[in-house]
């Protein structure tokens, strides 16, 4: 399969190994010691990390910047890029800037909507839509061109991602939207996080039924539980989110203080079961703020030491 | 038609409180229609003022007048005669017919009595909902006739985003996901299909990012 980037995450996808992502959340302040410490407690056990981009729309250090920090220090990033902030001019101008860098992987997002932040009186711009931001990463890179059509010097070598979430409404276009963002150009997707694995399979067959996990790389979003406490909130309280009874459940079954261990178990479980599905490419761990935790459950789940390619 | 919706009472005092004679103007078009600021909406408002005032020791001339549209040059000829009379006018009229009013009567303050909200409907008695947001490109053909630009909190044009829940968008239960909408609109009209085709990136140099708007029609220009 051809390779387009530098991207390792690409060459390890590529090469048909699972993929193992996992994220950072750059900080609420200027101290890059933040960033670096995350990194390096995951660095060795991921091909590649994501850095969020004002997640939940609390304003944080960028994106762009943290991403050029771990660069730095020998950590491939995912940058990530929302459209809620940034206008057709100003995307186009840091992915330039991150390739600069040669920061090699982008996943493409609408975000969350600023009044969840810190500036819920603040105007979102949504000049283009992730989809739309999926198609400019695309052109730049294989046409060489800006949107407004002029040739780029040194065109950016980016590898891009987009998210899915199998659990979404309306779902007659679950696996439609899957295809979309396909077409657009996504060459990798990380999904929302996953509990319920029957119905995670259930769209995984529709997405092999047609064929589209052949089109693009399908990476399964897994977050650890720390306690029956944060199960009931995903459930309740974060949109698009299915978390089965059975996970809380099984979490209130054991002491409060072994519950984060067994919310540990249950992920890795989870991994265990969803390598064998087909379609699979690859497990996107997000341990939020918990990062401590991804190198065991990377080497429980067999899906270490990674792949040198 | 243009929602509007009737501003404080503490604000209007604290912007007329100086004036002496004062003109409630209202417009018998869309605000009067959604309630706001039509003739009822200007004999209550005078009232209020008056009340006020004569509480607060304050001598003011209280005047009522409602025009057809304040958005129209014809119709603001009527209060010519009398606008010496006036220290200021508060306009219940959108935020169209505020501004053409003070262009007229340059040297007469103006003051808006109402927020000017969106383009929308009356939906329900006491609701008013937007339906359009004047992108000055419009896209309904292709979005089984359900406006993305207007209903959707993101103005996603390939929707809906991951926070599309049971119907609802992200941002409150209150608020119906355009694209839950746009989806169950091409069912109904086995249209689905239609769903895979991409939108293609906007031109929104028509929307406001273009500068003020201008429609220019020489075959009306006689």
């Amino acid at each position: 399969m051809k390779v387009n980037t530098q991207s390792n995450l690409e060459k390890v996808l590529k090469a048909g190994h699972l993929g193992v992502t996992s994220e950072c959340g750059p900080p609420r302040g200027s101290d890059p010691e933040e960033v670096k410490e995350k990194g390096s407690l995951i660095k060795d056990h991921v091909d590649a990390v994501n850095v969020t981009d004002n997640q939940t729309a609390m304003t944080r250090m960028s994106s762009l910047a943290a991403c050029v920090h771990l660069k730095l220090m020998g950590i491939e990033p995912v940058l990530q890029m929302v459209t809620r902030d940034r206008n057709r001019v100003a995307l186009q101008s840091d992915i330039l800037g991150a390739a600069s860098f040669d920061i090699p992987n982008m996943l493409c997002l609408s975000g969350d909507h600023q009044s969840f932040g810190d500036c819920a009186q603040g105007q979102n711009v949504h000049d283009l839509d992730s989809m739309q931001l999926v198609q400019t990463v695309r052109h730049m890179r294989d046409e060489g061109k800006f949107l407004g059509g002029d040739d780029i010097k040194r065109p950016p070598k980016i590898f891009v991602g987009a998210a899915a979430n199998p659990f979404a409404d309306p779902f007659e276009i679950r696996v439609p939207r899957l295809a979309k963002k396909i077409a657009c150009g996504a060459e990798f997707i990380q999904t929302q996080c996953i509990y319920n694995l029957d119905k995670f399979e259930e769209w995984m067959k529709q997405v092999c039924d047609r064929g589209l996990h052949e089109k693009t790389f399908i990476m399964a979003g897994m977050t650890p539980m720390k306690s029956v406490g944060m199960a009931k909130y995903m459930k309740n309280r974060v949109p698009g989110m299915d978390v089965p009874n059975e996970v809380i459940d099984r979490l209130a079954g054991v002491d409060k203080k072994d519950q984060a261990q067994e919310g540990i178990d249950i992920c890795v479980e989870a991994i265990q079961r969803l390598k064998e599905i087909e379609g699979v490419s690859g497990f996107h761990i997000m341990a939020i703020e918990w990062e401590e935790k991804v190198p065991e459950i990377v080497e429980r789940s067999g899906l270490y030491p990674r792949p040198e390619v | 038609m243009i929602i509007a919706k009737k501003k404080p009472m503490e604000e209007i005092i604290e912007e007329v409180k100086d004036f002496d004679k004062i003109l409630v103007f209202g417009c018998n078009e869309c605000v009067t229609v959604c309630e706001a600021g039509g003739k009822k909406e200007v004999e209550v408002l005078a009232s209020a003022l008056r009340m006020y005032f004569m509480t607060h020791g304050g001598e003011k001339e209280i005047f009522e007048k409602t025009v057809e549209r304040q958005c129209d040059h014809e119709y603001l000829e009527e209060i010519r005669k009398d606008i010496d009379n006036y220290d200021a006018i508060i306009s219940l009229a959108c935020g169209v017919g505020v501004q053409f009013t003070a262009e007229k009567y340059l040297t007469t303050h103006l003051i808006p009595g109402v927020n000017t909200v969106c383009l929308g409907a009356n939906e329900d008695r006491g609701l008013w909902t937007e339906r359009c947001q004047a992108c000055g490109s419009c896209v309904l053909a292709k979005t089984g006739g359900i406006c993305p630009v207007s209903r959707c909190a993101k103005r996603v044009l390939n929707g809906p985003c991951g926070g599309s829940t049971n119907g609802k968008c992200e941002i409150s239960k209150d608020v119906d996901c355009a694209w839950q909408l746009i989806v169950d609109r091409l069912k109904a009209l086995d249209k689905l299909d239609d769903y895979e085709k991409v939108a293609p990136v906007k031109d929104w140099s028509t929307d406001r990012a273009g500068g003020p708007r201008t429609v220019t029609r020489e075959d009306v220009n006689i």
